[in-house]
């Protein structure tokens, strides 16, 4: 087969192409009072959905979208005025304005839900769909992922604890599948589960070449500016043939990148964001950091939104059910929640592999989920591993949380710190295994 | 517990015991049992039994009210989390928890779960264990999951203690705590039926003792102020009758509660509702981990933090008004909490939309000026009042 050669900008093109697409299927739907399933980013069980041809709406991505277009202040302002407090969620309160301006979004027009699914490994996930519920009086499945549970964060797959959660989430599962038997009035069909699930395995694969990349220097895309692109795509598209390709054309492209010697600037530090970054001001978070040559070569975000792709990913498509129980569960461990909530070791790995000169922390107001721990991972990282770290806060979608200058100020104290490591040397030396420092624990 | 012969003795007792951010109940017990093992738990609810029957002594952790400033903790935790995470880490870090050797916390919510990751780092010396507590409770397979993860939690207390839960001793603690329970229960009928002899504030006191002493103890202390309670003097007031909703993690200010019940009757309310969950007695014969199990997802209160289709919160809370004959609700959260902030809207639309009259606030366990509140809730009231006359 002749090689072929995907044109640099197949990233951008594609990526729109596919964005635009889902919108339309999406007023499509609406228009055609088609049954929607809602769901989220972490466990949102495409694979079983797709069975039953149940489009899918991710509304984390509809809410940062709206920021993204600039016009998040007024679906936040108009849950505000419906009674939602400025100190929650602005993904919940960005949709439930979305929802109560009868579902119009800068994008299209999102449908109405006829099942919402929630995953536990966010409880605002619960309660927003419980919102939902309250509104619309849809069936709410909530799946519990029982993760980390304190201590080690590899659980033993051959344990009790752990059979234990794996039958629970396989039973789940069956329950699952029976309430979507009911809603559509379709025999689920477990050849077809089989399909999706390879599909998704093939989307593993390229997703996780495209992180891999992102290793060489200087790095050929940008964590937070294309990274937002592959959540998209990976999340809107999981299970489908069109995903995969797009994530095989995408790490075409950056391999082209890597070819010809480009990179997404003139790559001076190497950077990892913990958390997300803040939607209101994407454009503007990217260019204090890289103002200074610096690129975000991998992100937190893109494991635990990334659909669990963790470099171990792979269903078993011989006992499918089993499978995608046991593969939820492991990255619900290692990809959902240790990043959030024991986050330290995976951290001090990731810079080394990723050759990281130091991390951003951004703590967001709106997601306690993400945000909680960040100032003691810092310490501990700080202190433990000699790695710099930066803490900034500021939101997810709520541009009145964004002050530009105070960001500016700790931004550039912190690439300057980055900068006197560098002329010292001590950024090579100071950088530990995270073994030799839990030996020392 | 030196209880005295009147509720106004036990009463001042008690105060002490849960005002007092150094555990002094906690002390006296490992005087009393030397080498005795302390396992704590947040919010919301934990089975006590399963410590209780390792012979440890469960302890509920629900932050530190005012007592205590927050220092270390602000250091280790986002400044847009509530208050009771970071007052309860504080008590840690500042060595008052050094007695715990277990400490576990439901993911209730998603400061809780961070939370577990920073006590982690910060106390190498305290187990720490997150207890997935199911939220997909209607699922045929969530009873016997709940069971095997109480299994796996009472392996972590027998790791602790070097010695074996065995099922009689586990039988005799659910006993003990369906003792506990009723006797609250009974604290809540008397509450709700003649509250100007029993305040809610008084009531509270004696519920949070109960986190913070052995339960033993406290069934005795429950006993003796439900025997001397019809023999208060007190007089009926013409006072209206609320419902306070919020109370299930972070706790107001026994004060702010004081300011409410200047003003209204507080009949019932959802105030440490963890001690009270279990709503009926758990069978003391068959597998005791087995019936914990069914009794969390089968007999059991609510709150913002659990999901369950059966329980839809805001109908839960109309049915607690309904129940109390209470005239008005006061629909509370505390400040930073996304689910409470959450369940507030759903409740203020199910309480106009059933045109019962509320009143909404915020507070944090760390207030301390209650005057505008206090106009607040007394406006309320004298608005109800006329609007009744």
């Amino acid at each position: 087969m002749a090689e072929t050669k995907t044109p640099i900008g197949f990233i951008r093109n594609e990526g729109r192409r596919l964005m635009d697409r889902w919108w339309q299927e999406m007023t499509a739907a609406d228009g055609a009072g088609r049954p929607t399933a809602y769901v989220f980013v972490m466990g949102s069980l495409d694979e079983i959905l797709r069975v039953f041809d149940l489009p899918i709406n991710c509304p984390e991505i509809t809410s940062l979208q709206t920021a993204v277009r600039g016009r998040s202040l007024e679906y936040l302002q108009t849950a505000e005025g419906y009674g939602y407090s400025p100190d929650i969620c602005g993904y919940v309160k960005a949709d439930v304005g979305l929802q109560l301006k009868d579902r119009q979004h800068p994008n299209g027009t999102v449908p109405k839900p006829a099942l919402a699914i929630a995953t536990n490994m966010c409880n605002t996930y619960i309660k927003w769909a419980e919102i939902w519920e309250q509104m619309y009086h849809c069936p709410v499945f909530v799946l519990d992922l029982p993760a980390w549970r304190g201590g080690d964060v590899t659980p033993r797959v051959d344990g009790e604890a752990f059979r234990n959660d794996r039958r629970y989430v396989e039973g789940q599962l069956r329950d699952l599948i029976g309430l979507c038997e009911r809603l559509t009035g379709r025999r689920f069909d477990i050849d077809r589960l089989r399909e999706v699930m390879a599909e998704v395995n093939r989307m593993a694969a390229g997703y996780q070449a495209v992180l891999s990349l992102n290793r060489h220097r200087p790095a050929p895309f940008s964590a937070i500016r294309e990274g937002i692109v592959f959540q998209g795509i990976s999340n809107l598209y999981r299970g489908t043939p069109e995903g995969s390709r797009f994530f095989e054309g995408a790490a075409e492209e950056l391999r082209e990148r890597i070819h010809l010697g480009m990179g997404t600037l003139n790559e001076k530090y190497r950077l990892l964001l913990t958390g997300t970054t803040c939607y209101a001001a994407l454009k503007r978070f990217a260019e204090l950091f890289e103002e200074w040559g610096g690129v975000f070569v991998h992100s937190t975000y893109m494991v635990f939104a990334g659909g669990g792709f963790g470099s171990d990913f792979a269903y078993d498509v011989t006992r499918p059910i089993e499978s995608l129980a046991e593969t939820l569960l492991l990255s619900a461990w290692r990809g959902f929640s240790t990043p959030m909530f024991y986050a330290q070791d995976w951290l001090a790995e990731t810079v080394r592999e990723w050759s990281v000169d130091g991390i951003c922390f951004h703590g967001v107001k709106s997601c306690r989920t993400t945000s909680t721990g960040l100032p003691d991972v810092r310490e501990w990282l700080r202190t433990h591993f000699d790695i710099p770290g930066l803490f900034i806060q500021s939101d997810l979608v709520d541009p009145r949380m964004w002050s530009d200058a105070q960001l500016k100020n700790r931004i550039d104290a912190f690439i300057e710190s980055l900068a006197g490591r560098r002329a010292t040397g001590s950024h090579e030396a100071g950088i530990r295994r995270p073994s030799d420092a839990n030996a020392a624990r | 517990m030196a209880s005295g012969h009147s509720v106004d003795a036990i009463l001042e007792d008690c105060r002490a015991l849960v005002e007092d951010p150094e555990f002094p109940a906690v002390h006296r017990w490992l005087e009393a049992n030397p080498g005795g093992k302390v396992l704590g738990h947040f919010q919301v609810y934990f089975p006590e039994e399963i410590p209780h029957a390792a012979g440890m002594l469960p302890v509920k952790i629900l932050g530190a009210g005012s007592a205590v400033q927050i220092r270390k903790a602000d250091a280790r935790i986002a400044a847009f989390v509530c208050s009771i995470i970071r007052s309860s880490l504080e008590l840690a870090l500042t060595g008052r928890l050094d007695f715990l050797s277990v400490f576990v916390t439901p993911p209730i919510c998603d400061a809780a779960r961070n939370a577990c990751g920073v006590w982690v780092r910060n106390l190498p010396k305290v187990n720490c264990q997150m207890l997935y507590l199911p939220q997909n409770v209607t699922s045929p397979h969530a009873a016997a999951y709940l069971r095997d993860e109480y299994r796996r939690i009472a392996h972590v207390i027998e790791e602790t203690t070097g010695r074996p839960i065995m099922e009689a001793a586990l039988c005799r603690s659910i006993a003990l705590f369906n003792e506990n329970r009723r006797l609250l229960r009974e604290l809540y009928r008397v509450k709700r039926e003649t509250p100007w002899l029993l305040s809610a504030v008084e009531a509270y006191t004696l519920v949070r003792a109960g986190g913070v002493m052995p339960r033993e103890e406290h069934n005795v202390l429950l006993r003796q102020v439900l025997e001397l309670v019809p023999q208060r003097p007190g007089k009926r007031q013409d006072k209206i009758r609320v419902v306070f909703e919020g109370g299930y993690c972070e706790q107001p200010p026994a004060d702010l509660l004081a300011v409410i019940q200047d003003a209204c009757y507080i009949v019932d309310d959802d105030l440490l509702i963890g001690l009270r969950w279990l709503t009926e007695d758990v069978p003391t014969d068959g597998d005791p981990l087995a019936n914990l199990a069914r009794a969390y997802l089968d007999g059991s209160s609510y709150s913002p933090v659990q999901h369950d289709p059966r329980k839809p919160k805001p109908e839960m809370l109309l049915r607690r008004i309904r129940e109390a004959t209470a005239e008005a609700a006061i629909v509370a959260a505390p400040k930073m909490c996304e689910p409470g902030l959450e369940e507030q809207v759903n409740h203020i639309r199910a309480l106009e939309k059933a045109g019962i009259p509320h009143l909404v606030m915020e507070f944090e366990e760390k207030m301390t000026v209650f005057e505008q509140m206090r106009m607040e809730v007394e406006t309320f009231a004298e608005s109800l009042l006329l609007d009744f006359a």
